[in-house]
Order: C-alpha cells, then structure tokens, then sequence
C-alpha cells in the first residue's frame, strides 16, 4: 500500500511556473534523499508534462505528494488540466508523435524516466497524467 | 433627528485628513526618501475624498458592489506604485491602517457619548477599511510579482554574453533555464557574434543548465543547424552524467551534435580543428 506521507498543490499558469515547480520537485527529491541520477530523470518528466498542461491544456495543477511504501519513500506528481483532452491515448504515448511539431517525445520519454506512470483523459473535459519515482528505483 | 454618518463625514473630511497625515509623519518608518510630503499629501486627500464621498453614496459595505470601484480603483494605484518604489508591505499596510485610525478617533470626537451609536458606525467603518486592506495587500502583491517578471526577463536578458575565448572561437556559458524566449536571444546574439568577428568554431556550455527536456534539447539542435548554416560549427559542452542519461532515456538524438563534457575538452577540440597547439614550454638546463 502507498502511504501520502505530504500534499502540496500547485497553480501553473505561466512558463515562469515551471522553474517554480521544479524547484518545488528538487526539494521534495532531496528530503528524501533521492541520488542525483534519479532527481534529474524525475525533474525532466515533471518539465515534460508541465510544458504538455501549459501548452496544450491551458494551464492546470500539479499535486506534489511524497509518498511510501514499506521501507521505500518516493515522489509522486499528478498534473491535472481541463483542457481538451487526448482523443488517442496510444497515439499520443507513441515517440515522435505531436500534434504541435516538437519533438513528440514527451510523454513517452516521461514514463521511461520514472517506476510508475499513469495517464487518463477524457475530450473534452481535461487530462491527468500521474507519475511516481521512488528514491532508490 | 436621524443620524447621518455621511454628512458627519462630509463635514469631517478636513479633520480626518490632518489627522491621518498627522499619523503618517509622525511614524518613525515613513519613507521620506521613496515619497515627498506633498506626494502623501496628495495620494491621501485623494484617498479620503472618495471613501467619504461613497460612504455617503450608498452606504453598503460590501466591497464588491460598483459603487467602491472608484475607491478600490485609487489605493489599488497606490499599492502598485508603492510596490514598485520598494515600500514594505509592513509600510503599505500602515497608510490603510492609520486612516482606519483617524476616522475612528473623529468618530469617538463627535458621538462618543452615544456608546451604541459609536460601536455601530465603528462596526461600518472597520469592515470598509479591512476589506480596503485586503484589497491593498492583493494589489501589492501583484506590484511585486510584477517588478519580479521584469526582473527575470532583464536577467535573461544580460546573462548570456558572447565571449571571444580565442581567435575564430566563441563561447557561450548557458546558465540556468533555457526557455524559447532565452534561446531567440542566444541564438540572435551568437549568430550576430559569429558575423562580427567571423569566427570558425562557437562553443555552448550548458553546466549551468540545471535541466534539459525534450523542449530545451530541441532548442539546441535548432541552434547549432542555425549556426552550421552560417558557416560555422558549434560544440555542445558541459553535460553532465545525470543529464546524458537522462537525455538517452527520454529518447533524444544528438548523435549529430559535436558534444564535450567540460568547457576545457570542447577548447581543446575547437584548437586542433584550427590546427593551433598549445604547448607547455620546455626548460632547458645548462
Ligand atoms: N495535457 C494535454 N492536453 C491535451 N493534449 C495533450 C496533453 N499532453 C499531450 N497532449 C497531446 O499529446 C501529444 C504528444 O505529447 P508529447 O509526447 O509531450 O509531445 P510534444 O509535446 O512534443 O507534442 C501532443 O502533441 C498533444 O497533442
Ligand atoms: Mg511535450
């Protein structure tokens, strides 16, 4: 079972939102002394899902939540927006897909960096994309 | 005969008004090097004015109501202008503060002996000018967030220099976030620098860059095709072993960009390809 173990909310609206928020992540990460490696693969995915709710969901917000699980203690982030949804889940998870001419690997370049990686959208009423990296995984 | 807060008031204003500077200039803290008398002066008869002129008007407290737009819309310019000066939110909040004072001290002047009469009208009057606290505090800080944007774009601004390491070699130390509206200028700055002084060989560290996403990578492939068209090749340095991992792992291909892991190693690159050496000198003992 996973244990919230600390809940913290956050507004982004704007790009200068995004330091903002992986600042907050770096903190979480290092309280519970997540290695450099890790911290780094999880502040990327957290930026990738960032720019993905400012730029395609019109801004949204970020739940930043260390969790635990026996002996493990991990950060989960839950982006969620209200914009105008993922009509194909698949497609959008494929690498190289965009809809907005970058480079398409974002969601799933995101679910490669962390243990756990959850995706639900639903047109036209908004996308919540989970993800959770343990310290040590 | 009725009692009339309003015409109290009206006839007041002038009271009020002394009491209130006299309030301001007597406080140790008033900032006589952000704000001249005549300016308080000014901003606080403006003020007054209109708090008296709409508790006459209509007489709601409800600050949400049309009618207090004009008030909101005079201490929200106040607020915003001393946000920008650099007043303390301790400061601001005093001149809201110290106006509450001075009506209620008018009030107890002129009907502190109906004890009913002055609890209900101070009851008014402090729930007007706590919500115009509220609404000053709310505009202050969005002064604040204000002169902080501003600040981060001037900073982005001045902090990437384009420095001439050598002869037809530039360097670009790329610190902290790299975001589209960052990268236009480092891309105009370093295309424009390659032109001057027609150099060869442009260096960009990134050390400085505490993260690179899929966004910030595409930027730099933009960059460095930019600068291929001109003529000139560009070296990535300074990525760290967290981030070419991480770069792997999220599925991005630099396999076309010339990278180095430290500023010292791209130099050194960038001399053998323009066929300079460095040497250390030998000594020769007799
Ligand atoms: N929060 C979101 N709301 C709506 N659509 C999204 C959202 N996130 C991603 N998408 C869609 O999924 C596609 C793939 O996203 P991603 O892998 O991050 O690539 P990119 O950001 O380069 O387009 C996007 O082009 C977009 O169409
Ligand atoms: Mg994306």
């Amino acid at each position: 079972m996973i244990l919230s173990l600390s809940k913290d909310n956050i507004q982004v609206q704007r790009e200068q939102d995004v330091v903002l928020l992986r600042n907050r992540v770096k903190e979480v990460a290092v309280k519970i002394k997540m290695g450099l490696l890790n911290q780094t693969k999880l502040i990327t995915a957290a930026s990738e899902l960032l720019r993905n709710m400012l730029r395609y969901g019109n801004g949204g917000t970020c739940l930043v939540e260390i969790v635990s699980r026996g002996r493990d203690n991990g950060v989960r982030l839950t982006f969620a927006d209200k914009g105008p949804g993922i009509a194909d889940i698949p497609q959008a998870m494929r690498d190289g897909f965009s809809t907005g001419r970058s480079l398409g690997l974002g969601l799933p370049g995101a679910k490669r960096l962390v243990n756990e990686f959850d995706i639900k959208s639903k047109v036209g009423e908004g996308t919540t994309v989970m993800i959770l990296k343990w310290a040590n995984g | 005969m009725p009692f009339n807060i309003a015409k109290l008031l009206e006839n007041q204003k002038k009271n009020i008004l002394e009491l209130w500077m006299k309030n301001q200039l007597e406080d140790e803290g008033l900032r006589e090097d952000l704000i001249t008398n005549e300016e308080l002066r000014a901003q606080s008869e403006e003020l007054v004015g209109s708090l008296v002129a709409n508790i006459g008007a209509g007489g709601s407290t409800d600050l949400d109501g049309d009618n207090w737009s004009p008030v909101i819309e005079i201490l929200g310019g106040i607020a915003i202008t001393r946000a920008r000066q650099g007043f303390s939110p301790r400061e601001t909040g005093k001149f809201v503060y110290s106006l509450k004072e001075a009506i209620l001290e008018v009030l107890q002047e002129q009907i502190g002996d109906d004890p009913k009469m002055l609890f209900e009208e101070s009851r008014k009057i402090n729930r007007i000018m706590d919500g115009l606290t509220v609404v000053t505090f709310e505009t202050f800080i969005k002064g604040r967030e204000e002169v902080i944007l501003r600040q981060t774009d001037e900073i982005a601004e001045i902090s990437t220099p384009v420095i001439r390491v050598w002869d037809g070699i530039l360097a670009l130390p790329i610190i902290g976030t790299l975001d589209s509206q960052r990268t236009q200028i480092v891309m105009e700055n370093l295309l424009q620098e390659i032109v001057d002084t027609g150099s060869s060989i442009a260096i960009l560290d990134i050390s400085g860059v505490p993260a690179v996403d899929s966004l910030v990578a595409q930027h730099l492939i933009k960059t460095v095709s930019a600068t291929r068209l001109m003529g000139a090749e560009c070296i990535i340095s300074g990525i760290r072993p967290e981030i070419a991992q991480t770069v792997v792992h999220l599925g991005i291909d630099l396999s076309s960009i010339i990278t180095k892991s430290s500023l010292a190693s791209a130099l050194a690159y960038a001399f053998r390809t323009l066929r300079l050496e460095v040497r250390k000198q030998v000594v020769q003992n007799k």
